[in-house]
């Protein structure tokens, strides 16, 4: 059974594709982590799952309904919801707000507002911060919010975007470990875009590294930690 | 004293419509960072609406819905049909369209309706009530005032309250991420320029009875003033442009009051220079958040 099915996604024009000919399928209650160098089409993937970015080519389907051409803002009512890359949290807004807008186009106010109860009792840090602005809290605090504000919508699959960059270790392990958490607990898929190799792979149960815009190897997370050549030739460790 | 407290409650009454006319100049600013210079040329077209419908009905009431639902069309319109395709490669683009905009909105009332004035009725008296020997509002500035304090707490509602307005601020400051969110960033711009119109077209209604009768440039010195109320207020503040509003409004009568009309325009300036020399982003600007 999968959840989300990409094939053979071509992005970018046709002179200088991002992506070349991508594949990847992720099942339910699985995270699966993206990994490559800077550039390798990591956060391209992302934009286009979500629909900031059309493919020229390639299909993705998503629960069974393909996604090429879905507006947006239609796409998290599906289920599958995109914490971007440095974070996206609206700095003018409240933390409050913040988790609000996480929930604002779905029609069960009630559910709304226990995903936000939810979330504060995840995330302590940010029940003590309901008024402040998002500008004045700290990388991790952030990264806390734009994550639970994901939540709020209750997706199936959650599209992460680097979120230990900038992160100390033990915020970045505590990250990590909730991710585990709501994944074996409710059956959340998280698709993991990452930098940081180790912390990813300790985490995922299967890998994908790519390497200027074509997969270059998937295989289980274990398996890939193992294999010594892959780690040397594609994620420097 | 007497003087004083006359050019004061006057200065407030004209200031009011200039923080209305204003709020419309910081909606449009804070959800599409354009700075409408059609606002006024929109807003008498509005006017010209209520006009006929009043002519053809004899009822003012009538007249003023009709302006209200004419702005609400016709923001959304020219934000559907023009404001959308307008490149943001650079800030004068939409300068320059806005600017089009009015020559082309003139131009046509012009060809419906002639270029002359033609009186508008009020639906109250414009006689200032006498308190105290004074000559102070008149029954018209108590509805003009009591207008713009409804409009201001109910778009302070709308932003602060409604999830419209969560949505509306978090597409303005944020709108990749809103629309992640599943926020329809490109439909809450139609309705912030449908409401900012429907804005300019209330101000509009209050402030032509009070000019010299309706004519395609009858806004013209009205959209000045406003605009400068928003500079001074901070372009992105919806309070500051009422505070904005109020002070160009009591300057103004001030100058006009103790220095003579002649030198009105240049109080509006003197404001505006004093306000940017000490504080270049406004009154109200708030701190750059985004640059962390």
């Amino acid at each position: 059974m999968t959840l989300l099915q990409v094939d053979g996604l071509v992005v970018g024009y046709s002179a200088a594709p991002v992506l070349h000919g991508v594949d990847l399928t992720v099942p339910p209650a699985t995270i699966v982590t993206v990994l490559g160098a800077n550039g390798a089409g990591k956060t391209t993937l992302l934009r286009t799952l979500s629909g900031l970015l059309r493919p020229a080519e390639g299909g993705i389907r998503f629960d069974g309904r393909s996604l090429v051409g879905v507006p947006v803002e239609r796409v998290v009512r599906l289920g599958l919801a995109h914490v971007p890359e440095g974070r996206g949290v609206v700095a003018e807004l409240t933390v409050e707000e913040n988790l609000r807008l996480g929930g604002v186009w779905r029609a069960d106010r009630r559910d709304v507002r226990l995903a936000q109860d939810e979330v504060y009792e995840l995330f302590p840090a940010l029940a003590a911060r309901r008024k402040h602005a998002g500008h004045q809290l700290s990388g991790g605090e952030r990264q806390m919010l734009a994550l639970g504000r994901a939540l709020v919508a209750r997706p199936r699959l959650l599209l992460l975007d680097e979120p230990s960059l900038g992160l100390a270790p033990r915020i970045t392990g505590q990250i990590m470990a909730l991710l585990r958490r709501l994944c074996d607990e409710t059956g959340l898929a998280v698709l993991l875009v990452e930098q940081n190799v180790r912390s990813a792979l300790s985490v995922a149960d299967q890998g994908v590294v790519l390497s200027l815009g074509r997969v270059v190897a998937a295989a289980d997370a274990a398996q890939l930690r193992d294999d010594a050549g892959l780690r040397h030739a594609y994620l420097g460790f | 004293m007497d003087r004083f407290l006359f050019l004061t409650v006057d200065g407030l009454a004209k200031g009011a419509v200039y923080a209305a006319f204003a709020l419309a100049v910081v909606l449009i600013w804070r959800a599409a960072r354009i700075v409408n210079f059609a606002q006024g040329a929109m807003a008498v077209a509005t006017v010209y609406a209520a006009y006929s419908v009043t002519q053809a009905t004899g009822s003012y009431w009538l007249g003023f819905a009709a302006a209200l639902a004419a702005g609400l069309l016709l923001g959304a319109g020219i934000e559907r049909a023009v404001m959308r395709f307008v490149p943001h490669t650079s800030p004068l683009n939409s300068v320059i369209v806005a600017l089009g905009l009015v020559l082309l909105l003139q131009a046509v009332l012009g060809a419906i309706y002639g270029n002359e004035f033609r009186p508008v009725e009020t639906p109250f008296s414009r006689t200032g009530i006498t308190v105290g020997g004074i000559a102070l509002l008149s029954r018209y500035d108590l509805f003009v005032l009591g207008a713009v304090l409804v409009l201001v707490v109910l778009l302070a509602l709308l932003f602060t309250r409604t999830s419209t307005g969560l949505r509306m601020r978090s597409a303005a400051f944020a709108p990749e991420v809103s629309r992640l969110l599943g926020v329809n960033v490109a439909g809450l711009l139609t309705f912030g320029w449908a409401l900012a119109a429907a804005v300019g077209a209330l101000a509009g209604m209050l402030v032509v009875p009070t000019e010299l009768g309706l004519h395609p440039n009858t806004m013209d010195l009205v959209f000045v003033s406003s605009f400068t109320a928003a500079v001074v207020g901070g372009l992105d503040s919806p309070i500051g442009a009422v505070v904005g509003g109020l002070a160009v409004g009591l300057v103004l009568s001030y100058a006009a009051g103790y220095l003579g009309s002649d030198v009105t325009p240049l109080a509006t300036l003197a404001l505006l220079l004093v306000v940017l020399l000490i504080r270049p982003g406004g009154l109200f600007a708030g701190v750059r958040t985004r640059a962390v």
